[in-house]
């Protein structure tokens, strides 16, 4: 075996929240001289589309820092209300660039840059009935199997 | 002379942004080559130091500057 470190990460979450955790450590573990492998299945395929339109939800989010102490006045009721899933998705993405986080976009660039091996899960695409060609190019998609056969052999395998 | 070959200014940018810039950065240069790093980010003093432990280049220092963070890195031969 080579002595290169590899990591797998298994990304099953589709919000714009959890983009993060998956794309920010695969291009730092890229940046160290790991070999990546992220797995997308179920909603993590959300995460490969050319056309991100990733959304956050308060809604069953009580850990969420609400803008303003909302979540101190405001009941869990109201986190249902029509148009507070895009009021809170804009405020979101206004909060990561206001701090100099990067955008999920350039995380993913960056991430297929430095090599971070992408596979979609084929039966997720079967299970809802999604396109191929509405995903990136650089993607291969897999099964179970193909997964293992990169696990099998890496330092660090995390599921997210 | 100064004491360093190249410069990134990676000021406000969050985790883990420096980082990454500073990686691409480093492959430009050659091995001996110091880059010096701008930083405005306080969670990159530990992580420009783990870096450095894991990918062999050498961390000659790293000091802060009222608020902000600078960092010599040297790049491994």
């Amino acid at each position: 075996m080579s002595d290169t470190k590899k990591m797998t990460v298994i990304a099953t979450k589709g919000t714009l929240d959890w983009a993060y955790p998956p794309y920010i450590l695969s291009s730092t573990a890229a940046a160290l001289g790991y070999d990546v492998v992220i797995f997308y299945t179920f909603y993590g395929l959300q995460l490969l589309r050319k056309n991100l339109n990733l959304k956050v939800s308060p809604l069953g989010n009580p850990g969420m820092p609400m803008p303003m102490g909302m979540d101190k006045w405001f009941p869990v009721l109201g986190t249902t209300i029509p148009g507070m899933e895009a009021m809170m998705t804009a405020m979101m993405k206004n909060t990561i660039k206001s701090k100099g986080v990067a955008s999920i976009e350039d995380l993913r660039s960056l991430c297929l840059e430095a090599d971070v091996k992408m596979i979609g899960c084929q039966m997720t695409i079967d299970l809802f009935d999604m396109k191929r060609e509405d995903f990136i190019d650089e993607i291969e998609l897999g099964g179970a199997a193909t997964y293992f056969e990169h696990a099998g052999q890496s330092d660090i395998n995390l599921y997210m | 002379m100064s004491d360093f070959d190249q410069e990134l200014d990676a000021r406000g940018l969050n985790c883990p942004l420096p980082i990454l810039r500073a990686k691409k950065a480093l492959n430009d240069l050659n091995g001996g080559e110091v880059l010096k790093i701008l930083s405005t980010d306080p969670g990159s003093v530990k992580d420009f130091d783990a870096f450095a432990q894991q990918t062999g280049n050498e961390l000659l220092s790293s000091t802060e500057e009222g608020s902000e963070f600078h960092f010599l890195m040297r790049k491994n031969s």
